[in-house]
């Protein structure tokens, strides 16, 4: 077991480290970081000087070493748009994404269970056929036009839902905004989950579903019936948990997902998240924010996935015999 | 006969298919006796898994019975309702599955899958429970039950795990147990292991068995009556010696001649020409008639019904009939 962590750790050490490289060349290479960082009216010399100073004429591996040793120390530079420290602006907006991401990642995995379920074990009916038919309008509309029809719906025309923004937020100890604790940040976040978790939620229920329908013509199911156990136990107990097992890994794909599609979500809702920064920095070539925010995607995918392997060596007794047995 | 155990009655199954009715298995009819084991043999798809299913009440929807009874101890069990039937299920019928490798569950141990299904049935605390499933594996032959009863399906040979899918059937005392095909996966040098431990633990307890295989040989070894077979409908049925030695309809003395030891010379197996049809395309009359050497006019139009050619032996065919 330990052995299995340590290699999964180094093994996300590497893909984080290529992915610092692709974010130190864009950084570096993207136009020219002088440029951005001086006015039109500065000599050559002056330039050239300081570019020394940054220690922009070392050698390429020095340079690297030097931005993955700031990278880890959280420091990114400061940010030509908005001259703040790039970690301090991502800090102040990341609460607001990953509320949204969560509720929307949550919400999607339960229902997209509970309704990969239901219409697993009820193949014929009304109900779970216009489940399923409603389910390829999720799969096929494109996020914004989800968000944009929410908009229309709730907020233009009923009026029950504000339409953009984060509503009333309080700042807890520790720094992170939230906006679970008002009435308007919980209402703000409604139509902007959904919206995020539409497709999520289409995509892991269909998947359940086709999967469970697998599982239930296997011969261990079918034993399990013929040895009389009674159909909850033989639907939740175990084909729900063999159904899980691939679901986990493309669930924890998708929660990486939410997080990366959140860029159009909160454009279309104002949502002040890193998203909505990562889009205003690429508009303005903000090239520190955007190689950060790059890392920071990439260490979130990095941490499920590697949540998401460990899971699977809970769930599956199988792997941990294969493992054990590798090593003999 | 002592009052049948378990009696088919005119079996009807039928899977309706979008080319039509399909009709897996034809009016059969067959008893098997309180302590029997039955044998029922027949080529693939000759429908013997359809009538486990059947009995069992497990045909997969769309497929249904379409016609017959089934009794149980003289009880009607095929019209039950599902909760009445499951409550059967397992504890007075048990099943064998043909596949060890796939019948147990991967992701629960062995101790578990024992102990829900013998829950589910006695009225037993988890650790009584425990100490009865131990008590099964110990009897189906598991070295060291006690500390294997922990391990995962995967860390069980084929021949260990049909061991444990044999406990997991015979958990409860049932009377009847279904084997089908129990050894057809399985190593050739633990084949017949298998059926001994089955054999022996059903016989114990005064078990009826249902043993469903390609074999002619384990049915010679192991029953006491044979079923045949063929496209859904019975060939021929009785006492196993006096259908090897004596056996009336065609096809059955076909499948004899493929029994080893039967013959001598091993490589010339004598093979039935042609294949049996499908169920779309079964011929009027009697269904073996395209591929029997001795067939008339009246096999071409009429089904024939099982005609007695000795006590407690009988055949459907029309040559049978001529000859009593
Ligand atoms: N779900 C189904 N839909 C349609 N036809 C089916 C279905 N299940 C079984 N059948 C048909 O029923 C017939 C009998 O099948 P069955 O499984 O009982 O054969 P079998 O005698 O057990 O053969 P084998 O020795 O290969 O196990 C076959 O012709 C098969 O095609
Ligand atoms: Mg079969």
């Amino acid at each position: 077991m330990l052995a299995f962590i340590i290699r999964r750790v180094v093994q996300s050490a590497i893909v984080m480290l290529v992915v610092a490289l692709v974010a130190f060349a864009l950084f570096r290479y993207v136009g020219d970081p002088i440029n951005s960082m001086v006015g039109q009216e500065t000599s050559l010399a002056d330039r050239e000087a300081l570019r020394t100073r940054l220690g922009l004429n070392d050698p390429f591996v020095i340079q690297f070493g030097r931005f993955v040793g700031n990278a880890l120390q959280g420091n990114f530079g400061i940010s030509y748009r908005l001259q703040q420290p790039v970690m301090e602006l991502i800090l102040q907006r990341l609460p607001a994404t990953l509320e949204l991401a969560l509720v929307s990642g949550l919400a999607a995995f339960i229902l997209g269970v509970s309704a990969g379920v239901y219409t697993a074990l009820n193949r014929r009916g009304v109900i779970p056929s216009a489940i399923m038919a409603a389910s390829l309008i999720g799969v096929s509309l494109p996020t914004f036009l989800i968000g944009i029809l929410l908009i229309w719906l709730f907020a233009v025309e009923l009026q029950w839902l504000p339409s953009f923004g984060r509503g009333d937020t309080v700042t807890l100890p520790g720094g992170w905004v939230t906006g679970f604790l008002t009435s308007s940040g919980r209402q703000s976040l409604i139509l902007p989950a959904i919206t995020l978790g539409l497709f999520q939620m289409t995509l892991i229920m269909r998947l359940v579903r086709a999967e469970m329908l697998e599982v239930l013509r296997t011969d261990y199911i079918k034993f399990a019936r013929a040895r009389g156990l009674p159909n909850r136990t033989v639907h939740f107990g175990h084909a729900l948990k063999n159904t899980l097992v691939p679901v986990i890994t493309i669930t924890g794909l998708q929660l990486g997902a939410i997080i990366a599609f959140a860029i159009i979500t909160e454009t279309v809702f104002q949502w002040p998240g890193v998203g909505a920064l990562f889009i205003n920095s690429v508009r303005a070539v903000d090239v520190p924010v955007m190689a950060a925010y790059l890392v920071l995607i990439a260490l979130i995918f990095v941490i499920i996935n590697l949540i998401v392997d460990l899971l699977y060596y809970a769930v599956d007794p199988r792997l941990r015999v294969e493992r054990s047995a590798a090593r003999h | 006969m002592a009052e049948p155990l378990l009696s088919v009655r005119n079996l009807v199954v039928e899977f309706p298919t979008r080319r039509g009715v399909l009709r897996a298995l034809d009016g059969v009819s067959f008893d098997i006796a309180p302590g029997e084991v039955l044998g029922m043999v027949g080529e693939s798809g000759a429908g013997k898994s359809i009538t486990g299913a059947a009995i069992i009440g497990l045909i997969e929807p769309p497929g249904r019975i379409a016609g017959g009874e089934v009794y149980l101890a003289g009880k009607r069990i095929d019209n039950l309702p599902p909760d009445a039937m499951r409550a059967i299920r397992g504890k007075r019928i048990g099943m064998v599955f043909q596949d060890p490798l796939t019948s147990l569950n991967p992701l629960y141990t062995v101790a578990r899958q024992l102990v829900e299904t013998i829950r589910t049935h006695l009225d037993l605390s988890e650790k009584e429970a425990r100490a009865h499933a131990i008590g099964l594996l110990d009897r189906v032959g598991i070295p060291a039950a006690a500390r294997r009863i922990d391990d995962y399906p995967h860390h069980f040979s084929g021949g260990m795990r049909q061991r444990v899918v044999i406990a997991l059937a015979l958990a409860a005392e049932p009377e009847l147990v279904i084997a089908d095909e129990p050894t057809t996966a399985l190593d050739v040098s633990v084949q017949s292991q298998i059926i001994d431990v089955l054999k022996e633990i059903c016989a114990e307890r005064g078990a009826s068995v249902m043993l469903i295989t390609h074999d002619m040989g384990v049915i010679a070894e192991t029953a006491d009556r044979v079923a045949v077979l063929y496209a859904g409908r019975m060939a021929e049925i009785g006492p196993v010696r006096d259908v090897i030695l004596n056996a009336s309809h065609p096809y059955t003395r076909g499948l004899m001649g493929s029994i080893p030891t039967l013959q001598q010379d091993n490589d010339r197996l004598v093979q039935i020409p042609g294949t049996m049809p499908r169920l779309n395309a079964i011929p009027t009359g009697c269904a073996f008639n395209p591929r029997c050497e001795h067939s008339f006019e009246k096999c071409r139009v009429h089904a024939p019904h099982l005609i007695d050619v000795a006590p407690h032996h009988a055949a459907a065919c029309w040559l049978a009939e001529e000859e009593t």
